[in-house]
């Protein structure tokens, strides 16, 4: 890994009766495009507001971008560009104001902001709305404004709090792309995410779960650690199927979706065959059985399954 | 049987703006229905038609076999609807929550205590029913307002992005819920942003720009709308895979329609991706990157509609 951009040791923040981020170990290096996933709940949000030097840490020491978070947490934010879950823009100023707005807040020289506020509106492929006012802007417009006023004083660090949620697929996609062209310039991102298949698109991905982090891998490993493989049957009578196959021998785990029936199993294609005839036997109909890929959603449910246990 | 809900040149005008521009389409009774497209592209404009809360301009909706327009009265009794903001009134408990939708849709004393303790049961809330609504997750809201949603038993319902913002795991409950009304024959019409929920439906409507550009089972519009196929290249430098791959395509080195950075990977597309493997390698060997694997990946929903939309 190249120098680490953010070091945490023991990083802790206790609310009144909660304990929202537990003892976080975190090395992300320069240039990563860092996902972090979990739950509802589970401490994603705190995590990066105290990488963004927002909230004071109970315990630990953390290190962002060179500073101390404890002691240089005012320093920090000059380094960072953080976008909240519910970032304000103000809806009344146009694009291009707001750009303005946020160039001034974080002290742009004045000489640079024409040529900074025209190079964001391009690279967020708004320049055609720049004079339309904020409020009219549809939601994935909005993200991307947004995204751009964090981009303006440069960052050498992005940390971004579920960007793309409510935005639909298409605008999801166009942002995702702007992001990736960040980190293909050598910005480090990082991005809290409810979806799954965004975290695939990250060089690496950490689940916090409970405040814990519970695993930190690239995704093609994070898959890989699957304790089996995934087969997949698509049936209406999902739940007969379901009862009938989890007592089955070599069915590690069920996961349902709609008429979809994933199961780990620990031999893909024996037990392909065996679960087939017992499907038959027992007159439950079925199409479509398959060794299936592992999407990073089942991963994630497998894990958090076991993490219930 | 007619089918749950069927659309005739459907078409809606704001002044100058066509927002539907003539959709036709059918739903079957049972099934799950799902109905995409990105904001603006007139979705909700037309689901809203579809309740009788905007007259067509042009075409018409039929539910249940009935027109919508002037059989709203009967059509209500029959059909029901949750909206995105699962309309629940979080001051009050659970108990209550299902009271209040059991009394506006008419339902007696006796019926309604029996159909509070299925609706209980359904969602997984027993036990739960002196709980206030806001103390509720986000998983367990939405199943809530599910509930409520069904009580009168309606043949037929309107699930507008019922699970945004809402979990990957409470998302599978919501989803399994789902199944067991079609089980029940119910129909589910839902839309959705999210594209892994749409492979999940028996059938599929896309609309763009007020336009149905596709129609059928999620497999079927895959097949027919993908035009290229998708390689996944796992290799020791991703970033500098992408920018070697991109300067050959530059070149004229390598034929290749796209080439995605995808998280530590990268994805190319050509209609024939198998053939220009050889040349990858090659490409990758001179600047000495070293390739883990290839390997020919399905496309996702979501890719087909992004191509289709270019």
């Amino acid at each position: 890994m190249t120098d680490a951009i953010i070091q945490t040791t023991g990083l802790t923040k206790n609310f009144k009766k909660t304990r929202a981020v537990d003892a976080l170990d975190l090395t992300i290096g320069s240039g990563e495009l860092f996902g972090l996933v979990g739950p509802d709940g589970a401490g994603k949000t705190t995590s990066l507001r105290l990488l963004a030097g927002l909230l004071t840490l109970s315990e630990g020491e953390a290190t962002v971008a060179g500073y101390d978070l404890r002691r240089q947490s005012e320093s920090i934010k000059k380094e960072i560009g953080y976008m909240a879950q519910q970032f304000s823009l103000y809806a009344e100023l146009s694009v291009l104001e707001n750009l303005q707005f946020f160039a001034e807040i974080y002290d742009v020289p004045r000489e640079m902001i024409a040529e900074r506020t025209e190079k964001l509106l391009q690279f967020a492929r708004l320049t055609e709305f720049k004079d339309r006012r904020a409020a009219h802007l549809s939601g994935g417009m909005q993200k991307k404004l947004a995204l751009a006023c964090t981009l303006i004083h440069e960052p050498k660090l992005l940390l971004l709090d579920e960007p793309t949620t409510g935005v639909d697929p298409i605008s999801r996609r166009e942002f995702w792309d702007i992001l990736t062209n960040l980190h293909l310039n050598g910005t480090t991102i990082i991005v809290s995410t409810p979806y799954m298949d965004e975290a695939d698109r990250c060089s690496r991905v950490g689940l916090i779960y409970a405040g814990k982090l519970v695993i930190c891998d690239t995704p093609r490993q994070i898959k890989k650690e699957l304790p089996g493989e995934m087969v997949e049957f698509l049936t209406n009578e999902w739940k007969a199927a379901k009862t009938l196959v989890e007592k089955m021998p070599g069915v590690l785990e069920t996961q349902t979706y709609g008429e979809a029936l994933h199961l780990l199993v620990d031999n893909g294609e024996q037990r392909l065959a065996q679960i087939s005839e017992a499907l038959t036997t027992n007159g439950i109909n079925f199409r479509g059985a398959r060794v299936a890929p592992v999407r990073m959603e089942e991963a994630f449910i497998s894990l958090i399954q076991r993490l219930e246990e | 049987m007619t089918p749950a809900i069927r659309t005739k040149n459907l078409t809606k005008y704001f002044g100058d703006f066509t927002a539907v521009n003539g959709i036709s389409f059918e739903a079957k009774r049972g099934e799950i229905f799902g109905f995409l497209g990105p904001n603006g592209s007139g979705k909700t404009t037309t689901i809203r038609m579809m309740l009788g809360l905007l007259t067509p301009s042009v075409g018409e909706v039929q539910a249940l076999g009935i027109s919508v327009s002037g059989n709203q009265a009967e059509l209500q009794q029959r059909t029901g609807y949750m909206s995105q903001r699962f309309s629940l009134y979080n001051d009050l408990t659970v108990q209550q929550n299902l009271q209040f939708y059991g009394a506006a849709y008419g339902l007696n004393n006796v019926d309604l205590k029996a159909r509070i303790l299925d609706a209980l049961s359904m969602a997984g809330l027993e036990g739960r029913e002196d709980a206030k609504t806001k103390d509720l997750s986000g998983g367990w809201r939405q199943r809530l307002a599910l509930s409520a949603a069904i009580l009168h038993r309606p043949e037929l319902i309107f699930l507008d992005e019922p699970t945004a913002g809402v979990d990957p795991i409470s998302r599978r409950a919501f989803w399994d819920l789902l199944y067991q009304l079609v089980a029940d024959g119910v129909t589910v019409f839902v839309t959705t942003h999210y594209m892994d929920e749409a492979e999940h439906c028996h059938n599929l409507a896309f609309i763009q720009r007020g336009n149905l550009i596709a129609e059928g089972p999620p497999a079927d519009i895959k097949a027919k709308m993908m035009k290229g196929q998708v390689l996944e290249i796992s290799s020791s430098d991703a970033i500098n895979t992408v920018k070697i791959l991109r300067a050959a395509k530059e070149q004229g080195k390598v034929s290749l329609q796209e080439i995605e950075l995808y998280g530590s990977l990268v994805h190319v597309v050509a209609p024939d991706v198998e053939k220009e493997k050889n040349t990858i390698q090659k490409l990758l060997k001179n600047e000495e990157i070293h390739v883990e694997e290839m390997a020919l990946i399905e496309a996702s929903l979501e890719d087909v509609f992004i191509a289709s939309m270019k």
